[in-house]
């Protein structure tokens, strides 16, 4: 019964999201403030009805109702609650719902604090979130309804599969979802915007949080899903260049872009139409990473089982809004007025090259992952695009990119001035050099140590620049230092955080890539393996009884010298439903590095074992450097600015420039 | 030095040029020589790729030709014409069964085995390779309704 409310619900929401996409839109053409207050309700009641249905989905879950195809296919009885919780996303159909309840939540935010929007402004805005809710309803309804019942009702579930049952996978499609349908709001403002055909720094300052927010979570997202490869799929990787890893990727450096010319925007009305169009792009990189993931056109690790009918649904959503969004742009924008002029030599020079590295490292990832179909279709022949690729182009894009992320936050607004920031970042400078310098010293057998070492030398300049503009504006040595500490605004701290964070990144990238070890052998119990200080000891494999699996735990004692550092336990699983062997890996984890251990087949004389051992340097400062540019994120969220205050249109009143 | 808004247009045109020719640099260097293709085990049958040249191998693992000897592999690859021969050194992924498509990318010997440095794992136990699906449909032994080991 709930299931069919939920249904029903849904059918509702099209209807509910159809009227925000017409009503308000026509209301602000024709300045009839009634239709336009019709997008706040409208918004409101979408995100109940969608809620709702959501929410009558997990229910089906929770209650294990197999009447229903969804709940059969992903579930069991013997599952733990929280992965009968997750597998209600785990799949398809239920991604879906969690996409528009997203996108819902979004909607009603921008209607619920939205309260000092220009009404027009905002139901234009609401009114592009209605087109692209009804969109993705429609997607849900007509092609991957999770509604549909099962008679008779089988007894149990097929179960979700064993390897998304993961704390870490639970969250991630969550996180990486908040990330992608944020990215809508900055679509719909900016579209709004083209329709109004006005950008100005009080614009900006309605995107930014939610771009911001949009990019936090994403950070976080890719993240997670970077982390739980790394754990779950045994192979001691953290990126593949996978397309669907791709597909989460390049949203992320748009946006990343975006939010940087957002600034510029903000503060100098400069770079108006290029961030509308950043926003335009991102947002499309979002759908385009839907269309990749669901459609399965490109084979991926990620991939779930496709249905044709759907790939065409949402390549005709992703040509009608990216085609619709670029058109109106094409007419738009060159009625856009230009900004504040400013040197290059400046902030604005600093952010626009960050942009043009983004962008460009955006295009050329986009090129990488696409290649494959284009080849395909022009009878190329099939061919993959690698992380050889990848590499190639990327990592020389990102070089000049951290080098400009240093110097950059130094200079002034207009015009700045690059031989002060030079001596101001000769400390920066100078310890980037000497860890390029005993990096070499310690490691120099081929051309990638030399690489490594340049690598984390930028790693140190990132981070130590991060940390210089926030020295110099705190002045931590000179009075009234405590004062200045409270008052730098939270938006110049999370920038702090995040361009530390991303300095921490850079140093566990380099580090694990050039200096991981595999170790693959067979082992009997006593057997041991030595590498990089450490001897690891097989203490052989003993059977054992999960809830919904059984297998066998190995033990090995990790020694550091002649002492015990800790015992790590992989196991081999197989679930009892679905029926399927998986293999959890055990990880210890110090602060320079991780010690990774699998247990592979089991040999004929029952007590050997094939077993894998990595040595990771630096691979837990990923994840730390990616907690940390979130928090930047969520601090720099936490700004008066954005919470309260300036957005008011008054602004323009001081920079008097033509509505349309 | 105020600019004026044209000189700044120029700034900006130029760095976008430049970003565009710099890109495209980089992506053809690095395209020359990091294509992969994939061929099926028919087409390796028919014309014999050079041991030095990277390839994706994909098919069907024959039931019955998984053979494993302490860490190392091999199984044998079948679009249900011709079959290839797979070494493979490591832990299999999880998915990895009899009967289910698989995908690998290594490099072909000399002795006619090919020399798998990576095998592909599948989240989806439903989910089907589109290269090994096509190179089914190819050989003529495609079921329609996905993959034919479907639980």
């Amino acid at each position: 019964m709930i299931t069919e409310l939920g249904h029903f619900a849904l059918a509702l929401a099209l209807a509910v999201a159809i009227i925000q996409a017409t009503v308000p839109m026509i209301g602000a053409a024709r300045n009839n403030v009634a239709w336009m207050a019709l997008a706040r309700p409208a918004a409101l009641a979408l995100m109940g009805l969608i809620g709702f249905s959501f929410g009558s989905l997990i229910h089906a879950f929770i209650v294990s109702d197999f009447s229903v195809v969804g709940v059969y296919e992903n579930s069991h009885t013997a599952q733990p609650l929280i992965y009968k919780i997750s597998g209600a996303w785990g799949n398809h159909e239920g991604s879906m719902m969690l996409w528009i309840t997203i996108l819902g939540i979004f909607g009603a935010s921008v209607a619920a604090f939205g309260e000092n929007l220009p009404p027009a402004l905002r139901a234009r805005a609401l009114a592009v979130q209605g087109m692209i809710a009804a969109g993705f309803i429609g997607f849900i309804l007509f092609t991957s309804n999770p509604f549909l019942r099962l008679d008779p009702a089988p007894l149990e579930g097929r179960g979700v599969n064993p390897i998304l049952q993961d704390p870490g996978l639970a969250l991630h499609p969550p996180m990486l979802y908040l990330g992608y349908v944020g990215f809508s709001m900055a679509f719909s403002f900016a579209v709004a915007a083209l329709i109004e055909g006005r950008v100005d720094a009080a614009w900006a300052r309605w995107v930014r949080p939610w771009t911001l927010a949009a990019w936090t979570f994403l950070t976080l997202g890719i993240g997670l899903g970077s982390w739980w490869a790394y754990t779950e799929l045994g192979w001691g990787g953290w990126w593949f260049w996978d397309p669907v890893e791709n597909a989460s990727f390049m949203p992320w450096l748009c946006g990343t872009a975006l939010l940087h010319s957002a600034i510029v925007v903000e503060k100098r009305e400069a770079l108006k139409s290029w961030t509308v169009l950043l926003a335009i792009i991102t947002f499309s990189l979002s759908l385009l990473g839907t269309f990749l993931v669901r459609s399965g056109i490109l084979t991926s690790v990620h991939a779930f089982a496709s249905d044709p009918t759907r790939g065409i649904f949402v390549l005709a959503l992703l040509i009608i809004s990216i085609g619709g969004s670029l058109v109106l742009y094409a007419v738009r924008a060159p009625t856009l007025e230009g900004g504040g002029v400013f040197a290059p030599i400046s902030r604005e020079g600093g952010l626009l090259l960050n942009n043009l590295f983004l962008a460009t490292a955006c295009a050329t990832v986009l090129l990488g992952t696409l290649y494959p179909l284009i080849a395909e279709t022009l009878d190329l022949g099939k061919i993959t695009v690698g992380p050889p690729y990848f590499n190639g182009v990327f990592v020389p894009l990102m070089v000049p990119l951290i080098v400009t992320a240093g110097v950059g936050p130094l200079m002034a607004w207009k015009r700045g001035d690059l031989a002060a920031a030079r001596l101001r970042l000769a400390i920066a400078a100078a310890v980037a050099l000497i860890v390029i310098g005993v990096s070499a010293a310690l490691q120099h057998n081929n051309w990638h140590d030399f690489a490594a070492a340049g690598g984390l030398g930028l790693a140190a300049w990132m981070s130590l620049a991060a940390i210089t503009e926030w020295w110099e504006r705190v002045k931590p040595l000179q009075s009234g230092a405590f004062g200045r500490l409270r008052h730098l605004p939270r938006a110049a701290y999370g920038m702090t955080l995040a361009h530390l964070g991303l300095g921490v990144v850079i140093a566990g990238v380099t580090a694990s890539t050039a200096w991981k070890q595999e170790h693959i052998q067979t082992q009997a119990p006593g057997d041991s393996i030595s590498f990089a200080g450490y001897t690891v000891t097989f203490e052989g494999a003993a059977d054992f009884v999960g809830p919904n699996y059984s297998g066998q735990r190995g033990s090995f004692a990790v020694k550091k010298g002649e002492r015990v550092v800790a015992t790590l336990t992989p196991e081999r699983r197989v679930y009892i439903q679905p029926q399927q062997q998986t293999t959890e890996a055990d990880i210890l984890t110090t602060p320079l590095a991780d010690i990774y251990t699998v247990l592979g087949d089991p040999q004929a004389d029952g007590k050997s074992y094939v077993t894998r051992m990595y040595y990771q340097p630096l691979v837990p400062w990923i994840w730390m450097g990616v907690v940390l540019m979130g928090l930047g994120g969520l601090v720099s969220l936490s700004d008066r600015r954005l919470r309260i205050g300036a957005p008011r249109r008054a602004a323009a009143k001081l920079n008097p420039q033509p509505a349309e | 030095m105020a600019l004026t808004r044209k000189t700044r247009r120029m700034y900006f045109i130029g760095l976008g040029l430049l970003g565009l020719f710099g890109g495209a640099a980089l992506m053809l260097s690095a395209f020359q020589d990091n294509l992969v293709f994939f061929r099926s085990p028919s087409e390796i049958a028919a014309n014999r790729p050079s041991p030095t040249q990277r390839l994706r191998i994909g098919g069907l693992v024959e039931v019955g030709s998984i053979a494993k000897t302490g860490e190392n592999v091999t199984f044998s690859v079948t679009d249900n014409e011709h079959v290839l021969k797979v070494s493979y050194k490591g832990i299999l992924p999880d998915l990895f069964k009899e009967g289910q498509g698989v995908v690998a990318e290594g490099t072909m010997g000399a002795d006619g085995v090919f020399a798998a440095r990576e095998v592909l794992a599948k989240h989806d136990e439903n989910y089907m390779p589109r290269e090994v699906a096509d190179a089914l449909k190819k050989s003529g032994h495609w079921q329609e309704g996905g993959a034919p080991a479907k639980e």
